[in-house]
């Protein structure tokens, strides 16, 4: 449901917090955008419009006759039309050169501290922006608007993650500027979201040491496509009976090529090699090819 | 419960490659390495269907069980999880041959 305008159904909400504009995106592939004053009791005026979709269309195959139907062979990827979708992202950006991060993690592993942490330095560095993705509430881009950082936030409703048409919305209405450095956060989640490609150019994937080192072996799929694992809350690794070591060889064994950084938003440790991997990001999506 | 997205977008193109066709059935293969709980498909696939044409119909899963070659010793090992090493302990990369299928492969429709 989205909480500004109260409107029911099962689909996400893209609201961009500067002017309250909002963007619903049914899971039919309908997009509709409204914007509204908050004047409680009074009502207030809707202007709406509609956004084409995607489809993917492959071939039919042969058809054979069954008993009182036919069968027919078809090969359509069940994520075909979000993949369409991310291809579609992907490509915007890349012209656009800019570079896009997908942050996941479990809820709670400290995605919003680490980006309020490194969004003033980042923010020096060359523009930046942030799509903020949560269940319910705008709490979190509330926090990073308080950086000065444009950013809209999606609420996914019932939904447990991110997918590329919500990300598409958010990315017409935060309209990102030419070589910014955009960080996607997803719904704290550590399963969901690693099956959804949203067109971005990296998957970080943050550990918190307060949830355990068995987590890589326990939720392999998210650690095996991730690009970067961020260790984070080092701070209180004395204080918890985390193997660091135990973390790294199993997120090896998921994905050998996976990079892997220890920080402490609350210390400070580790947040310049991750402030450099960042910068890194923005400057291949400069040098990249169109 | 990424199955209720996955399990939407089955009926979606079952009806798309359906046309206006009443579907019966709907055949898919699902990956053991995808992530993804076959029964949580099947528990929300008549919801998913439901005011669609696919209303009332089958879903037939086949299951995949997930493989990789590597590339040291050539062995080609079953895997349970998404790992990339071998049990020759000399190749981290495992390259994976099977398990990450998801896609709809059969349809079952009214004969018009």
């Amino acid at each position: 449901m989205c909480e500004t305008c109260g409107c029911e159904g099962e689909h996400a909400v893209v609201h961009r917090v500067a002017d309250g504009e909002h963007v619903h995106v049914y899971p039919d592939g309908r997009v509709v955008s409204h914007r509204h004053d908050h004047v409680p009791g009074a009502g207030h005026a809707h202007t709406h419009g509609h956004d084409e979709h995607a489809h993917a269309h492959p071939a039919h195959g042969h058809a054979e006759h069954g008993v009182g139907g036919v069968r027919e062979s078809v090969q359509v990827q069940v994520l075909a039309r979000n993949s369409a979708l991310a291809e579609r992202n992907r490509s915007s950006l890349r012209a656009q050169r800019v570079a896009a991060v997908n942050l996941m993690s479990s809820p709670g592993a400290g995605k919003t501290t680490l980006l309020a942490r490194t969004l003033p330095d980042l923010k020096r560095l060359g523009p930046v922006a942030v799509i903020e993705g949560d269940q319910a509430t705008a709490l979190d881009a509330h926090r990073v608007a308080q950086t000065g950082v444009p950013v809209v936030q999606i609420n996914t409703g019932k939904g447990c993650h991110l997918e590329a048409d919500m990300v598409f919305a958010a990315l017409q209405q935060l309209a990102p500027a030419p070589s910014t450095l955009l960080i996607i956060e997803n719904v704290g989640n550590l399963v969901c979201p690693a099956l959804f490609d949203l067109g971005e150019g990296k998957k970080v994937v943050l550990l918190s040491v307060t949830e355990g080192d068995d987590k890589p072996e326990k939720y392999p799929n998210m650690f095996a496509a991730a690009d970067l694992v961020v260790l984070t809350k080092l701070d209180l690794l004395p204080h918890v009976d985390f193997d660091v070591a135990r973390a790294r060889r199993a997120v090896a064994q998921l994905n050998p090529k996976a990079e892997w950084l220890e920080v402490s938003a609350k210390s400070g440790a580790g947040v310049p090699a991750l402030l450099a991997w960042l910068e890194s990001q923005r400057a291949s999506a400069l040098s990249a090819a169109l | 419960m990424h199955e209720l997205s996955i399990t939407q977008n089955i009926v979606t193109i079952a009806c798309e490659q359906a046309g206006s066709r009443r579907v019966r059935a709907v055949r898919v293969r699902i990956g053991r390495l995808t992530g993804i709980d076959v029964r949580a498909v099947k528990f929300c696939y008549d919801l998913c269907a439901q005011g669609t044409l696919a209303e009332g119909s089958r879903l037939e899963v086949e299951e995949i069980a997930g493989r990789g070659r590597c590339s040291h010793c050539q062995r080609e090992v079953a895997l349970e999880l998404p790992l990339c090493v071998c049990p020759c302990e000399r190749s981290a990369m495992l390259e994976r041959t099977a398990g990450d299928e998801l896609l709809v492969t059969e349809l079952e429709v009214d004969d018009v």
